[in-house]
């Protein structure tokens, strides 16, 4: 029995450290981990996968650091002091936060009705909530501004009573909230389903009423998969490009997200701008990096 | 009265779950609603409740009529058959929660707790919370919380159905004591006859949405309206045409008026009893309950020819439809 477990570790720890960081809590507690052979079959998968995610993710990320940082931190933090640079990325924060925040009540008030109430509509309500996710976010913002511009259907009332949605802030903030619509609702209804509506029943044969309810019962039975929605519907927020760059008009220091200004300084000529560039990108990316390990650290709650 | 029930009828879509149902339940009392699942039992508790709507009819608590109020404004306990704990409370906040919702003072809230979980034996839990609980110790922390906001009528869906068997019949001994020490108006649903002959003060029995019978464990028992309620409260065989139960059969070695000539076609020993497997000349098979000392007194051997006849005292309901007859071979439910 010792002999094979041995042989099986020294195999793992040989050739795990080459290809991939930490595959080898086999060495660990080997009594409670059923032992695998290794096999020329896992070695290539093994070689495959960290190849492949290696070459989409690890190499541009670390290109995008290298770039960032290449004439060191003084060019950077020039950058990230910039006018244009604080403008963008408080609209972008400002943007994002709004669209959170709206999504976030209609994800809860949705997510309810979907859980709990049978209603005319309701398959077809579920089926339409997933639709921004599929629609290309290009076709949202040109969408929108059929509806909202200039030429648009609400588009002449709106400005004659001197509110503008498209090439303004409202035209981004409703751009966002659509592309990331779904995001709480489809975290918050299957902890709904899953809890049942016998604690909100009792609650209710105790005395609560509809608010005490939701504030007492249903919104802490929901709250890990509310944060998880909300981690993730702000971090589609704020990388959100192709809906809000059609509705903005992306006019720096005015409708510029950080997005934008990647994009835009990006196509500019010259170091600096490319320097700017990569600075913002770099910033993005930090906020992405930040999400990932929140939502790592939610995701665990939320199952138990 | 404390709950009166009057006309109320339920469909799930065509299917009738309650027709014409009249119903009162006593002040004080431990009343048990028996019968087979799906007979609509649960419906009844849960309109009662206020968690389900009557398509017509009115129900009454403690001389209100409540037909048309909110489940929270209906003084009504419900406690469910899996707990509905709210998990992320621990068990004092559980049993506080209807007094917070009241926005009773503080320490009037802590005294009523502290005596709640003292009643249900819970007071070395009270900072668990409902997952670091067993079943038990969950339905009781619910009967708690039900009791807390001392309402009109307590109502119990199942209570013990999610628990093994020997924590069901602990538990079940339970009740009937707090009953006695707490005297709130109870209402239970069950479908184990076991269970509500022995905890329950009035039996009413519930099938395919209809009540067949209301009374006392021993009314229902030894006055039986009809087939179904004999045979659900227990078992029973046929005997020349009528339904008798199995224990009320007196076996005799001649020929005496009313008795059924039958051979023994079989003797089976469980435990204590002795079950005798007979075949009479119609082709009909009843058997009989007896115990070793009846058997060994008889000097009973199979293959042996006697005569059956009940008891004086024994409960019998004419048999109408065969159907619904049981055969011997089922034996004892």
């Amino acid at each position: 029995m010792a002999e094979p477990t041995t042989l099986t570790d020294r195999d793992g720890t040989g050739t795990a450290p080459a290809l991939a960081p930490a595959p080898a809590p086999t060495a660990a507690r080997p009594p409670t981990r059923r032992r695998r052979r290794p096999s020329a079959i896992r070695l290539v998968l093994r070689v495959i996968a960290v190849t492949y995610v290696l070459a989409l993710v690890a190499l541009p990320v670390a290109t995008v650091v290298r770039y960032t940082f290449a004439d060191g931190l003084v060019p950077v933090l020039e950058v990230l002091t910039s006018p244009d640079f604080v403008a963008a990325a408080r609209l972008t924060l400002v943007v994002a936060g709004l669209a959170v925040v709206v999504n976030t009540v209609f994800g809860v008030g949705v997510g309810i009705l979907l859980a709990r109430y049978e209603f005319p509509g309701r398959r077809l309500l579920n089926a339409v909530i997933d639709l921004p996710v599929s629609i290309s976010p290009i076709v949202v913002g040109v969408a929108l501004i059929l509806v909202y511009g200039t030429n648009g259907w609400f588009g002449p009332a709106l400005e004659q009573a001197g509110f503008q949605v498209i090439f303004a802030v409202p035209g981004m903030v409703l751009a966002t909230v659509i592309v990331s619509l779904p995001l709480v609702v489809r975290e918050v209804v299957p902890t709904l389903e899953e809890a049942g509506v016998e604690q909100e029943q009792a609650a209710q044969s105790l005395g609560a009423g509809g608010w005490a309810r939701l504030w007492r019962i249903t919104l802490p039975t929901i709250k890990w998969a509310l944060a998880y929605g909300v981690v993730l519907s702000l971090a589609r927020s704020l990388g959100e490009f192709g809906a809000v760059r059609v509705v903005s008009g992306s006019v720096a220091g005015q409708s510029q997200t950080l997005t934008l200004f990647v994009n835009d300084a990006y196509q500019e000529f010259g170091p600096d701008a490319q320097r700017a560039a990569f600075a913002a990108a770099f910033v993005l990316m930090l906020v992405a990096v930040l999400f990932i390990v929140v939502i790592t650290a939610l995701r665990p709650k939320e199952k138990r | 009265m404390s709950i009166v029930v009057r006309g109320v009828n339920r469909w799930f879509g065509t299917f009738p779950a309650l027709t014409d149902i009249d119903l009162d339940v006593p002040a004080g009392g431990l009343t048990a609603l028996l019968g087979p699942s799906g007979g609509g039992k649960s419906t009844l508790l849960r309109i009662i409740a206020g968690l389900d709507h009557p398509d017509t009819g009115t129900i009454e608590i403690a001389g209100r009529d409540a037909t048309a109020l909110p489940p929270q404004r209906r003084s009504v306990g419900f406690v469910f058959q899996h707990y509905a704990a709210f998990k992320h409370l621990s068990t004092r906040r559980n049993v506080a929660f209807g007094l917070e919702i009241r926005r009773r003072p503080k320490d009037e809230v802590r005294k009523r707790v502290d005596e709640l979980l003292e009643l249900v034996h819970l007071e070395q839990l009270a900072d668990r919370l409902p997952s670091e609980l067993s079943g038990g110790q969950r339905q009781r922390m619910a009967l708690a919380r039900a009791l807390a906001v001392q309402p009109e009528v307590l109502l119990l869906d199942e209570p013990f159905g999610a628990l093994d068997a020997q924590v069901r019949k602990e538990l079940r001994d339970w009740l009937r004591r707090l009953h006695d020490e707490v005297h709130v108006t109870t209402l239970f649903v069950t479908h184990d006859q076991e269970e509500a002959l022995e905890v329950a003060d009035t039996i009413v029995v519930i099938n395919q949405g209809r009540i067949e019978q209301v009374g006392s464990p021993a009314e229902l028992y030894d006055r039986p309206a009809n087939e179904f309620v004999m045979q659900f409260l227990g078992p029973t065989t046929r005997l020349g045409g009528r339904l008798v139960r199995p224990h009320d059969i007196e076996i005799v070695e001649d020929d005496r008026p009313g008795a059924l000539p039958v051979t023994v076609t079989r003797l089976l020993r469980v435990g204590y009893e002795v079950r005798a497997e007979t075949r009479a000349e119609d082709g009909s098979t009843p058997w009989v309950q007896l115990t070793r000392g009846q058997a060994d007194g008889l000097g009973l051997t199979e293959g042996q020819r006697v005569w059956l006849r009940p008891h004086a005292s024994a409960a019998a309901v004419p048999v109408s439809s065969p159907a619904l007859v049981p055969s011997s071979a089922s034996g004892p439910a």
